[in-house]
């Protein structure tokens, strides 16, 4: 596996300019984590867990107080390879009006690459193209504040992929959206992993979002408490709780019944798997 | 209420003015508004008023539209053309009654003014109708880029431009859900007197703001996110290109020009 992301023990705290005997708290601490090429990687954690921060110190948007983050062997503290690193790593962010700078759908998704000094013709081609991948061709004409939340989100992404970037950001991209718009953005990211082989880190706190990743990151307090595949991650609810998180509903009531005494496999993760394997049970008893 | 602004609002339509350059658009505006402040007499009067409903036929934007944003200007056309009626002296005296006379020469500043104010409205409303607001700023732009010879910003004013209008919609939702929320706390905004209701705007005011910010904040991020330096390296993805139709347009809106200052001498100015 090809490194793409790498922190090498990171912290990062804001500092106050104007009241520099502020105590600085200190958001990121001592994190190393690699992000390997092609992955789809959820970041969980609840609120001010620092994940958002996490988010920026991806692409440069941020840059650590101590330690080095280097994005495909790039140092983000590196200035003069700013926008470089900004290329490669495209990020979305949490509200969909606030990213938006066009009054016309397909001017927005041009936005980037107009600001890369992309030739005209081939921008035409990336925007058409870029907003096939995430469906949102027939809306190309529209005005961004006559679409849904989740439609807007993916004119977002599609703004980013207009810039052929290399790995994806996505900093809470579903918390404002109603579950369909949700499920829209799921859907459309992991078609960009799965397709055209996208990094993608997606930020979260819902976990039948996190379900669907590679790998699952969970945060606590600026450092990473959990690091594995869903199934590995999912199986340890307790440590879940005890941070204030909870596990999706399928992985909670398989533990409830594996407690209550039924013998059930202990990394399911979604109602199906759980049908299929309480159907597996009772064929097995019969 | 609020959804009643109509200024920066584009109508979509395939019109002949639709696909006109948005730059010659501009221009054609600016000759528009010469043309109507050229008029003297009552027969140029008449010619602008040909090109006016020309234009606005081919337009393809119901007259209805025009009509709505003529609206909330109607009181101060009739308020200033009263006002001038009665102020403006002059030798002719039609009508006098207990020392307010009303002479000719009043009555035809009153009809111009009501026209040229109404003309003028409809004229720049013919202009964003028919043009994306984007291609409204770019050629702004395009139009202002010899000032760049004087490291006049132009390349950021026009991104200002854009991302004002951009956030109007916003903004306006924004205005409403502050608005009920406010409501919905009790707040009062429909009765009392002029101070009251202007102080029951400052709940409304201040929450627009801190949010604005935010958002100021978030777009500044989000923009440097997709590597905008305001650089002039920057490119565009829609190419303006002025056709034979667009020149064709502004000549005809010169000679009308020429014909309005001709009409002018030749009939004699009543005003």
């Amino acid at each position: 596996m090809e490194k793409y992301i790498e922190f090498d023990n990171v912290s990062f705290s804001y500092i106050d300019e104007y009241d520099t005997d502020a105590d600085n708290e200190t958001v990121i601490e001592n994190l190393s984590l690699t992000i390997n090429k092609g992955d789809f990687v959820c970041v969980l954690g609840h609120n001010g867990c620092g994940k958002s921060t996490f988010a920026k110190l991806c692409n440069a948007i941020e840059v650590p107080q101590s330690g080095k983050v280097y994005v495909d062997s790039i140092d983000t503290s590196d200035e003069s390879r700013l926008y470089d690193i900004r290329r490669k790593v495209g990020m979305v962010f949490q509200n969909p009006d606030n990213q938006i700078v066009a009054t016309v759908v397909e001017d927005d998704v041009a936005f980037g690459p107009e600001n890369l000094g992309v030739e005209p013709s081939e921008i035409r081609r990336r925007v058409d193209e870029a907003l096939k991948q995430v469906e949102m061709y027939d809306f190309r004409h529209s005005e961004p504040h006559r679409l849904s939340g989740g439609q807007k989100q993916r004119v977002a992404i599609a703004g980013i992929i207009a810039m052929k970037p290399e790995c994806i950001v996505l900093d809470e991209p579903t918390a404002m959206l109603d579950p369909r718009g949700r499920r829209e953005v799921m859907n459309t990211v992991k078609k960009l992993n799965e397709e055209f082989g996208i990094t993608v880190i997606f930020i979260t706190h819902y976990m039948d979002e996190a379900v669907r990743a590679d790998r699952v990151v969970v945060m606590d307090d600026g450092r990473v408490v959990l690091d594995g595949t869903p199934r590995q991650v999912f199986m340890q609810i307790d440590k879940l709780k005890s941070i204030g998180l909870d596990v999706p509903e399928a992985t909670e009531l398989t533990a409830m019944l594996i407690e209550s005494g039924i013998d059930l496999r202990t990394d399911i993760l979604d109602m199906n798997e759980l049908v299929n394997e309480i159907t597996r049970l009772t064929e097995a008893e019969n | 209420m609020i959804s009643d602004i109509t200024i920066g609002q584009y109508y979509k339509a395939e019109s002949f003015i639709h696909k006109l350059d948005a730059r010659a658009k501009i221009i054609l505006t600016v000759l528009f508004i010469a043309l109507i402040f050229l008029c003297k007499n009552f027969i140029s009067l008449a010619l602008t008023l040909v090109m006016v409903i020309l234009s606005v036929l081919l337009s393809s934007v119901p007259v209805k539209m025009y009509i709505k944003s003529l609206k909330p200007i109607i009181p101060i056309v009739l308020f200033t053309a009263v006002l001038n009626m009665f102020y403006t002296g002059g030798e002719n005296v039609v009508f006098s009654f207990k020392g307010i006379t009303l002479t000719s020469e009043g009555i035809f500043t009153a009809i111009f003014l009501a026209a040229r104010i109404v003309l003028l409205i409809i004229a720049s409303s013919i202009l964003t109708y028919t043009t994306v607001p984007t291609m409204l700023t770019d050629a702004i732009e395009k139009l202002l880029s010899p000032l760049k010879l004087f490291k006049v910003p132009v390349q950021s004013w026009a991104m200002m431009m854009t991302l004002a209008l951009r956030f109007i919609p916003t903004l306006i939702e924004e205005i409403e859900k502050i608005t009920n929320a406010q409501k919905s706390r009790g707040a009062d905004f429909e009765s009392g007197r002029l101070l009251q209701r202007i102080k029951a705007v400052i709940p409304i005011i201040i929450p627009l703001f801190v949010s604005s910010f935010r958002r100021a904040s978030d777009l500044a991020y989000a923009m440097s996110c997709r590597c905008y330096t305001g650089a002039d390296t920057r490119t565009r993805m829609k190419q303006m290109k002025m056709r034979i139709r667009d020149f064709v347009c502004i000549i005809i809106f010169i000679t009308s020009i020429a014909g309005v200052i001709l009409l002018n001498n030749l009939f004699g100015a009543v005003i």
